[in-house]
Formats: structure tokens, sequence, C-alpha cells
């Protein structure tokens, strides 16, 4: 290791010896003292300022939006999986405070249940699921809200919303979502402004995804727990009832599952494995790259 | 190579002695509180504890919804019963005259109560919702005495901590937390709609729990007994629920 550093150490003739280039970005930020241990002696030595070359290729994301990005996939994933596992056993839908087989449903799903009790039309009934699906569920939902407080504390403070999904100046208006819908739709490249910035299309469609669409989803749970609306009536009330709660849950995910299957797409075809390189080790095309 | 910042090292040597002593401490406190149930150990251990440890810091007198009396279901549903046994249909047939409901425990007075007997007590009666996990739900007026009062007459010793209740069907037992039991709303019901409960609802007698859902407001109960541990009982896991998969607290 010694060896690799040498070039950049400069000789024993000027100590303290600094550390340089490609080397000393993975050792933390210039100027911090750091102790380099050698054949079982220490030697303290200097982060050098980096090279031009090596500032240039700044993360695409912020570390917190990286990490909170992967922990929503997790707890997204593991929501949906068991909440399709938990209607299963009443795969029937109602408006206002009560629903039962005895209620007429607002609509019905076309597949068996796993519970016998609900008339379905079909002959089977399909293994029930909900024990470990609403134990799981509850604890991602956890997962879920842990990472929305620290997302969105972490947004305000750091100016993120502001800087990064509130559209820019000049483009907060229908003009500026028709002219991109437009160039989507006419397949032109998205140019290198986008490279590092997202367009007003994909500003506004987070903002509803992060602070519509996922605030509702968990209110709507909530609103089905009873002994959440017994310290919080309001949370039923306001939506309608319980089982209002649980039918506008199960479009709220399917809202979320749309908007999931239109982002991997958009990834997909702008370059996969370098969208993922920016939501994992957060380089982005350097200029000469691009 | 390895690489120290002496700044690192103390922190980092702080900040874990710090998280062991905070961890350490906050399980302590919260078993003592009462904030950590009984199958809060496993995979899904740690999603539970927040669940009832949240509910039990921050709503644990809430009441649960009670709703207006043109909002009672027309038709209700009893959701599936095991066919009643052959004592239990001789018991219908003589009108439940020789039910009976032990309590016993860490109790002062051990009693034995006919329905007779629970109908002298203060009756109390609620319009709430039972809501099944599977996600049905429906609204009835409940009539009976507050499964508190029941407590009160037996007088409770200290150190109570759970109230184990079973039906007559000895397969089917379950515990509350005392918080839930000496809840107002917690109810040993006999009545449903203006009527006595019917057998589908868990008549002659059934313990409502209406802040938790449906399968915690066991039918058919014919025996309360106070505890202090649930760890003698089944697979320590605070009901068969856990033991089928399911959790213990049913708040959510």
């Amino acid at each position: 290791m010694i060896k690799r550093l040498a070039p950049g150490l400069g000789g024993w003739g000027s100590w303290p010896p600094t550390l340089t280039a490609q080397n000393a970005v993975r050792m933390g930020r210039p100027g911090r003292w750091l102790c380099l241990r050698h054949t079982s002696s220490w030697y303290p030595l200097r982060v050098a300022t980096l090279s031009p070359v090596r500032q240039k290729t700044s993360p695409r994301h912020a570390a917190v939006v990286r990490v909170t990005h992967w922990l929503t996939v997790v707890a997204f994933v593991a929501l949906t999986v068991t909440g399709l596992e938990i209607v299963i056993s009443h795969p029937r839908f109602y408006w206002g405070e009560v629903g039962n087989v005895n209620v007429k449903p607002a609509f019905t799903l076309p597949i068996p249940a796993s519970r016998d009790t609900v008339p379905t039309g079909y002959k089977y009934v399909m293994p029930d699921q909900n024990g470990w699906s609403r134990y799981l569920h509850f604890e991602a939902a956890w997962l879920l809200l842990f990472t929305a407080l620290a997302y969105g504390a972490w947004g305000l403070v750091s100016g993120h919303f502001k800087r990064n999904l509130v559209p820019v100046r000049g483009e907060r208006g229908w003009r500026a979502i028709w002219a991109r819908t437009r160039k989507y739709l006419r397949r032109s490249p998205p140019g290198r402004q986008e490279e590092k910035s997202y367009n007003v299309l994909q500003r506004v469609t987070y903002l509803v995804v992060i602070f519509v669409l996922f605030p509702l989803i968990m209110w709507t749970g909530l609103a089905m727990s009873p002994s959440f609306t017994g310290a919080f009536p309001a949370t039923a009330w306001l939506v309608g009832g319980r089982q209002t709660a649980r039918t506008l849950h199960f479009f709220l995910t399917w809202a979320l599952i749309a908007f999931l299957v239109v982002h991997v797409v958009m990834i997909a075809i702008s370059g996969f494995w370098r969208r993922m390189r920016a939501m994992t080790i957060g380089r982005a095309r350097t200029e000469d790259e691009l | 190579m390895s690489l120290i910042t002496r700044r690192r090292l103390i922190t980092t040597g702080l900040a874990t002695a710090a998280g062991v002593a905070g961890l350490a401490t906050a399980a302590k406190l919260s078993r003592k509180y009462g904030l950590v149930p009984p199958d809060c150990k496993g995979v899904y251990g740690a999603g539970e504890t927040l669940t009832y440890g949240a509910e039990r810091l921050f709503a644990r007198h809430a009441m649960a919804r009670e709703f207006p009396r043109s909002m009672i279901s027309e038709k209700p549903f009893a959701n599936e019963i095991a066919p009643p046994k052959e004592a239990f249909k001789k018991m219908q047939a003589r009108g439940f005259v020789d039910w009976r409901l032990t309590v016993d425990g860490m109790v002062e007075h051990p009693m034995t109560l006919s329905l007779a007997d629970l109908k002298t007590m203060p009756v109390h009666s609620q319009i709430t919702e039972v809501s099944c996990e599977e996600g049905w739900s429906y609204i009835a007026e409940w009539i009976g005495t507050p499964l508190s009062n029941v407590l009160n007459e037996a007088g409770l010793k200290p150190g109570v901590k759970y109230i184990y209740y079973h039906a007559v069907e000895p397969y089917l037992w379950e515990t509350i937390d005392i918080d839930e039991a000496m809840h107002p709303q917690t109810l040993l019901t006999m009545g449903m709609n203006n009527g006595d409960l019917p057998v589908g609802f868990g008549g002659p007698l059934r313990l409502r729990v209406p802040r938790q859902l449906g399968y915690k407001s066991l039918k058919f109960v014919t025996h309360i007994t106070a505890i202090d541990s649930v760890k003698n009982i089944g697979k320590g896991l605070g009901s068969v629920d856990p033991e089928y998969g399911y959790a213990w607290y049913a708040g959510i």
C-alpha cells in the first residue's frame, strides 16, 4: 500500500508527508490528519487538496437520498406483498364505516379468497397467510415511517426539497409541464442538464409521490386501526369511515405500483446501470464522459 | 492497511458505549412500564414491540370510537363458529342458567359467578365496531358489565400484569394486559342490540375488547385468571394467536 501511495508521500525530507491525488479521495477531507500503519509503525499523514479532475465527479444523489431510497424500496416491497396477501382474505371493498359479507360491496376482486366465509364464486379456498403478513406489514410500516421522518427532516434542513424537487423558477406552470411532456412524446434525448438535475415532470411526480401518495397511504392504513382511531377519531371520519379508508388504501397501493412501474421503465430506458450507480455508489457521469 | 484517526477512535468508542448503555436502559424501562409484548422475540418482534409500545406510550387510556344508534349494522356478520358440543347444547336448552364464570389466580377473593350474578353488577352499554383482521367490520350495541367491576370485586393482588381468559373449549384462550382489562370499554358482554347475546356472536358471555381486532374478543368465556406472567401458559407467547402466527397485540 505504501508503494502505491509513494508518489504522493513527498519523501522524508519534507515533514510531514502528504497524500495526494486519487488515493486521498478515499481517505478523507483535505487537510485532515490520518495515521497510516506500515510494518508495525504508525505514520502521521495529511490528506492533500483534491485534484480538480476528481472534484468534478460529485455524487449525483446525497448519501441520505441514496440510503433512504433503498430503505423505502425494502419497506415498499414488503408492504405491497403482505398487503395483497391480507386483501385475499376478504377481496371485497365497501364505502363508509362498515362492510362485511352481509353488506353489498362497492366492488369485488374476481379472485378466490383465503377464508371460506367469503362468497367468491370459486370452489376453493387459498392458503391463509394473514399471520406473518400482518406482522411483516406493520414492521415494514415502521421502517417506512422512520425512513420518511429521517428523509423529510433532512430534506427540509438541507434544502433538498427546495433545490431538487420544487420546479425551478420559470418552470412552475402548465406550459413547462406540457413542453416537457411533448419532449417525452417526441422521444427527444434528455440533454446534459437532466444528467445532474430533474426536469419539471420528474419534480412534480416525486413531489406527488412523497407528499401526497405516501402520507395518504399511511393515513388510510392507520384509519383502519381500532386503537389508533380511538386515540385520533378524526383519522377515520375525515376520510369517510373505516371501510372507505380500506378501499382508498387499496387504490393508493395501485397508484404507487403504477409509479414504480413507470419509474423503473424510465430508468431502464435512460440507462439502467448508470442510474443504479448514481443511486448506489453515488457518482454521476463526469464531464468528459458525457 | 488500517486507517485510524484519534477522533474517530474516541467518538466510535463513546458512541458504542452510549448506545449499548442506552439500549439496555430503554429495554429495562420498557419492560417496567409495560411496553414490551410477549411475542417480542423473533423476526417480527421489533415491529410488534414498536406497535404495542407506541400504543401504550401515547394512547394507553384512549377510548374506542362509539357510534350513534343509527349506525348499528342491520345484518351483523357472526363469523364461523365451531359446532357447539353436547354439553354446550344442554346448557343452551336450559337458557344457560348453569353457565359459570370462574375468577381466580392472583385475586383476594376467588369466585364463581352465574349470569344472574353478573347481571346484578352495574350495567354498561356501548355501540362499538367489531373489526376483523380479514378486513370486514360491523357495528352493534353491546351490553354487559365492565371486566374491571368483576376484577375489583375479586380484588386484584399487587403484581398482576395480565388477565388470562378462556372459552368453554379449552383450546380457545387469550390474554390481555392489565391496562386493557381495566379499561372501561372492556366488557363482559351478555346482551347485543337490546336482546340477549346470540350464540353466533359469542353468547351467553363474550369478552368484548373494542380497542383491538375481533379475535381478542373471545366468545363463550368461562374462566378468568389474574396472572403476573404469560410465560407458563401455552408456549409463553400470550395467546394461541402468536402460536398460529398472529400478533398477540391486535390494536392495529
